[in-house]
């Protein structure tokens, strides 16, 4: 599906993204990990076609991204990014948007078609039941639903979403990854989503890619990626790795200063 | 879609009664069903030239120039996601009337009328130029700056006027005052249908980018990812905005507030969407000013005032009122 080779990017004279190469297969879930600053939104970006590449390529299905026009590429890719400003339109007008990559020279209105597919995302992500509210007066779950709704209405081969669980409650967190997971297993759809949330990605990824001061620094299973050693190195934090018992994925537990040097000390005493 | 294209008709109703109206009404009034003879048989008599020389061009013009002010805020603001840029704001006004101020005091304008409105547009294509290319980094356009310096540029050219008002005769003054209220009597009848071509063709092109335009609502980096081109699309509605907008204060001077006003008040009523604001906004600009300029003539006839002043009387305090009762969605 996508292939990224000795990428460098970044912005203006600073580069973030040092000679990264990446394979992703069809029908991957992957997730984007990595302290703050570390690139994985520089890294979207590049792939978005938001940031022109210093050296190195990204190839889509075999083909140079910037050998594409936007609109091809918006057919093949869909982008669920942290902050889709657009309170006044109702939320049914949000998704439609995501049809103007597929619209005709000379079309500028909705086809029954298209109306058809819109509803179809909607009923899929649960948001048919406030179609003709304003965006900007559902709740913050709701509308990252709405835009996936929308991202799925441009019917793409790649789904990115950036951090799309940022600032939604664990029911909205678990409604928007088991859904990108349906996206994923029923639709076929590739996805590489950025999180903070180790434990979520941890969770629902096949794959994980590890990114540190904008280089790959571990890539793979869950398993592999998350355990202790590569934490506490990329994060420079103490943490302690459980298992699932349920699900048998890792599992990251932080541990405070304080309670760390409790345990410490009654290891002394 | 049919509540909004009964809008778009109420709209060209509101136009064309404004219109007709506007023909009746002046310093000699001529009832509604007297123009239907008057076209048949009134050839030759002087309600006939009044009518058809004197009302009907300046109607047009007030169309042309209220339909491409209001068009090219709508763009600008869409494009800015900024509710207060208007045409003007980019200095494309300010360079116009440097121009025309030069003209002037150069004395070129007594020479060949032709040449003022030709002064006024060259003055506002080179600021469009100069802002054009200062607010280009690397390739892109970028928006912010092309907001900033269009202001400092309109300042400054303000401030060369009055440095040329200050230092000339007091003949010139007065015609650089009277061109810089702005108005819409223009003798030349060519220079109006060139105005009317270039502002209904504007509406024809403007909607080759209402798509981009909605996607746009939603932030630049958004516009992209729904497979917008952003950067040629910023370049050529800035293009579109500035041309529309040098060439209607070329000829009928600065009028002010229609650009800023027109396209907020139909977002008002009518929504975000472009496909059906561009056409509105067209149709209510063109109303306003025809209206506005129906006033300006008739209330202290035979006496004219600026049109310029009524439309930011009328137009500010419609809007002040508009925005206490109803929330501006943008």
């Amino acid at each position: 599906m996508l292939e990224i080779r000795n990428l460098i990017c970044g912005y203006d004279a600073k580069f973030l993204l040092q000679e990264i190469n990446l394979k992703v297969e069809d029908g991957e879930l992957i997730g984007i990990i990595g302290p703050n600053g570390s690139g994985k939104t520089t890294l979207l970006r590049a792939i978005t076609k938001v940031l022109k590449p210093k050296k190195g390529e990204i190839l889509l299905k075999g083909k140079n991204i910037w050998d594409m026009g936007f609109r091809e590429l918006a057919r093949e890719i869909a982008v669920v990014s942290q902050s889709s400003d657009a309170s006044f339109m109702s939320v049914k007008e949000f998704v439609l948007l995501g049809r103007i990559p597929h619209y005709k020279k000379f079309q500028f209105f909705e086809t029954k078609g298209d109306e058809e597919i819109a509803r179809k995302y909607m009923t899929l992500t649960d948001t048919l039941r406030f179609e003709n509210q304003p965006v900007g007066q559902i709740s913050g779950g709701e509308r990252q639903l709405a835009v996936i709704a929308r991202a799925m209405a441009q019917e793409p081969e790649l789904l990115l979403l950036d951090e799309p669980t940022a600032h939604l409650d664990i029911t909205h967190q678990v409604a928007v990854l088991d859904l990108i997971r349906r996206l994923n297993k029923e639709f076929g759809l590739t996805v590489i989503m950025v999180l903070h949330d180790l434990n979520l990605a941890g969770e629902y990824c096949n794959r994980l890619i590890l990114i540190n001061d904008g280089q790959l620094h571990k890539m793979g299973e869950p398993a592999e990626v998350l355990t202790y050693e590569i934490i506490e190195e990329v994060y420079k934090t103490v943490v302690v790795v459980e298992e699932n018992p349920i699900s048998h994925k890792p599992y990251v537990l932080v541990v405070s200063e304080e309670d760390k040097q409790k345990w410490e000390s009654s290891f002394l005493s | 879609m049919n509540r909004k294209l009964s809008w778009i008709l109420l709209l060209a109703g509101i136009l064309f009664g404004v219109s007709i109206i506007s023909l009746c009404v002046g310093s000699v009034s001529i009832p509604f069903r007297e123009i239907l003879s008057l076209i048949r048989e009134g050839r030759g008599t002087a309600e006939y030239s009044i009518l058809f020389d004197i009302r009907l061009p300046r109607i047009i013009l007030a169309f042309a120039v209220g339909g491409a002010l209001s068009l090219a805020g709508v763009l600008l603001q869409g494009m800015f996601r900024n509710p207060l840029v208007e045409p003007y704001t980019l200095g494309i006004s300010g360079g116009a009337a440097l121009g025309v101020c030069l003209n002037i005091v150069l004395g070129l304008n007594r020479k060949a009328v032709f040449s003022l409105p030709i002064s006024g547009f060259l003055g506002a294509a080179l600021i469009i130029l100069l802002v054009y290319s200062l607010s280009m980094r690397r390739g892109t356009l970028r928006i912010q700056d092309l907001l900033l310096i269009g202001v400092m540029i309109s300042f400054i050219s303000s401030s060369l006027i009055m440095l040329i008002m200050a230092v000339s005769r007091v003949e010139n003054l007065h015609g650089i005052i009277f061109w810089v209220m702005g108005s819409l009597e223009q003798p030349n009848k060519s220079l109006i249908k060139l105005v009317l071509a270039a502002s209904v063709s504007g509406l024809v092109i403007s909607y080759f980018f209402c798509l981009a335009l909605n996607a746009f609502s939603l932030g630049e980096e958004e516009a992209l990812h729904l497979g917008i081109n952003i950067e040629r699309t910023k370049k050529l509605l800035f293009i579109l905005a500035s041309m529309l907008t040098g060439l209607s204060v070329s000829v009928a001077g600065i009028i002010g507030f229609v650009g800023l006003v027109v396209p907020h008040f139909v977002r008002m009523f009518l929504g975000g969407d472009h496909r059906i604001l561009l056409v509105g906004s067209f149709l209510s600009g063109a109303a306003f000013l025809i209206f506005c300029d129906t006033l300006a003539r008739t209330i202290i006839s035979p006496l004219e005032l600026p049109v310029g002043v009524i439309t930011g009387i009328l137009g500010g305090t419609l809007f002040v009122y508009a925005l206490s009762r109803k929330r501006v969605v943008f």
